[in-house]
């Protein structure tokens, strides 16, 4: 912050003066001062011309062939050439590089050079199996912000007042205290686990409680390796949708006989007979 | 003029610069243009989640109908209000020390918003799973688990395992009478395991029978464990759906 370039307070006030922002009035300001500070040291101002550039370059390569004047082999070129840097021919680019590598005459390699005590390399070669190359169809594409991001907000509003409204007017149950001695009349899993036991009404504990959760959660993995129909609309894979719901609807079908149908000792009741014997 | 002043003295420092990156909205303001549009994805910790363009058909409420999005919400919102039970709960039982029951008892009667609180966990939790279900129904019917995204329906797989465990867990915390044996119906048929059952229902159990062990076992399972793990898998999920090329479709 301490060595901040100065600015040229004149040109500054003006400027402001004219109404120019405050950022570009100290920008303009900075550029003068430095202008005239160049002037005063008595230096050209604007790009350097080319002459002056191969000129630098010239002499730089005589000292390198004549052996004298780089300490050391690696070194670049100390100073002097800076502003030549944009305006190098390829060949000359290239003797530059084998000047500093120390090895005049051979054309400059990618990687170590052979007779080089350098180990470090100055490029990379990357294999082109080494790239992950991407290739996609242009596609109708909209911005995320404020496209996307507008729906999903506004959807989890919707969700956040739904479940503050239901939070309001119904309260989440709390029955006694569990007693391991006292089994309740009605005795039921979570919903999401009904179809399980209402299986359980059916089949052997084994069977319905570990054998078929641990085929249907295999089988749903297994989903994308069995159907290997590429296309993903429904016209071509009404089987694989028919399946599917038929799965769910019997799923459901459990969860459903289960949660209201089966009432005190999980025997069949209905509920506008003996109440609803269900709890969320 | 002074109200330019303020946010340039607000803006125009280390501080600010080194918390909003180059581009962001925040350093260089924003007009409604193509550039800062892209540049307001990008500068924005969401941009871990969403790329700067999507797919214009998935922005349709009947493509994903949210869904995915919404289990991911109401996952954040059941860490919010859990953490907030927490502050009031022991996940302590056993005969004469009935602290986890009271404190539920306390939850509603005597702490502020406690009730209000317990119910947008309770109702968030089965509409986390009802979301959960949906989501993976809606992935099906567009068969969107086809190739490249066969794994990421299996991480969904493990996700929905997840989010009923998670679930689970949390029924037995009350410590009522409900809680005890819906969970004991679950652990029983565990306890059928070929070969392991014994040991596998000791291991869910902590004991030979759901007791003060039980609660202490399943109060970790629910609020560190499992949550953690499903974080892990969420992260995979989410990457994958973007690596995948964003959403599917179109149909
Ligand atoms: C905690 C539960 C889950 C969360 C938070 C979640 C989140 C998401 C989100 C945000 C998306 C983006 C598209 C959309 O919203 O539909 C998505 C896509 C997807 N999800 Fe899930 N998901 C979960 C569970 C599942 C389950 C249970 C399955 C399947 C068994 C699944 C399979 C997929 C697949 C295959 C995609 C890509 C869909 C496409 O490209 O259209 N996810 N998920």
């Amino acid at each position: 912050m301490s060595d901040e370039v100065q600015i040229d307070q004149e040109v500054y006030d003006r400027l402001i003066g004219e109404g120019k922002s405050e950022r570009i009035a100290r920008a303009k300001a900075k550029a003068a001062a430095v202008r005239q500070a160049k002037i005063a040291e008595g230096q050209s101002l604007g790009p350097k011309p080319a002459e002056e550039a191969s000129k630098k370059l010239e002499e730089f390569r005589e000292k390198a062939a004549s052996g004298g004047g780089v300490a050391t082999k690696t070194a670049a070129p100390a100073g002097g050439d800076a502003g030549a840097g944009g305006r190098l021919t390829p060949e000359q680019r290239a003797a530059r590089v084998a000047a500093s590598l120390g090895q005049e005459q051979q054309p400059p390699s990618m990687g170590v050079p052979a007779s080089s005590e350098h180990t470090h390399r100055l490029l990379a070669l990357v294999p082109p199996s080494g790239i992950q190359q991407v290739q996609a169809k242009q596609q109708d594409k909209v911005y995320t912000w404020p496209h996307l991001l507008l729906v999903e907000f506004v959807a989890l509003l919707a969700v956040t007042a739904l479940l503050l409204v239901a939070s309001f007017f119904l309260d989440a149950p709390l029955g006694s205290l569990a007693n391991p001695n006292e089994v309740p009349a009605i005795n039921k899993a979570p919903w999401y686990f009904m179809g399980l036991q209402e299986l359980l009404r059916y089949f052997h504990p084994m069977v319905a409680g570990v054998t078929l959760p641990g085929v249907f959660m295999v089988g749903l993995m297994a989903v994308p390796y069995v159907d290997k129909n590429p296309s993903a609309h429904p016209e071509n894979r009404k089987l694989a949708n028919m399946a599917f719901t038929f799965f769910l609807t019997f799923w459901g079908l459990l969860v459903i006989i289960g949660s209201f149908l089966r009432g005190a000792g999980y025997e069949w009741v209905w509920p506008w007979v003996e109440g609803l014997g269900f709890t969320l | 003029m002074a109200k330019k002043d303020l946010k340039g003295a607000v803006q125009d420092n280390v501080v600010w610069k080194s918390i909003f990156r180059p581009g962001s909205i925040y350093r260089k303001g924003y007009r409604d243009t193509s550039r800062d549009r892209a540049l307001a994805a990008m500068n924005n910790v969401l941009y871990h989640l969403h790329p700067v363009k999507v797919k214009r058909h998935g922005l349709k409420l009947t493509y994903t109908y949210c869904l995915g999005g919404l289990s991911f919400f109401l996952f954040i919102l059941l860490t919010i209000t859990g953490i907030f039970l927490m502050f009031f709960y022991t996940p302590a039982a056993g005969a004469g020390t009935e602290v986890a029951y009271l404190n539920m008892r306390d939850l509603s009667a005597s702490v502020t918003f406690g009730q209000l609180v317990r119910n947008l966990h309770r109702w968030g939790a089965h509409a986390m799973v009802f979301t959960v279900f949906l989501h993976m129904a809606r992935v099906f019917y567009h068969g969107a688990y086809k190739p490249p995204r066969e794994f990421n329906w299996v991480v969904g797989v493990i996700l929905l395992l997840l989010t009923l465990l998670l679930s689970f867990t949390g029924y037995l915390l009350p410590w009522d009478q409900l809680a005890l044996w819906a969970v004991t119906v679950g652990t029983n048929m565990m306890g059928f395991t070929p070969v392991f059952g014994d040991q596998v229902q000791f291991v869910l159990l902590g004991d030979v029978e759901i007791g003060p062990n039980t609660l202490l076992r399943w109060y970790v399972l629910h609020v560190l464990f499992i949550p953690f793990i499903t974080v892990l898998f969420l992260a995979v999920h989410f990457w994958r759906i973007r690596k995948d090329g964003g959403i599917s479709g179109p149909l």
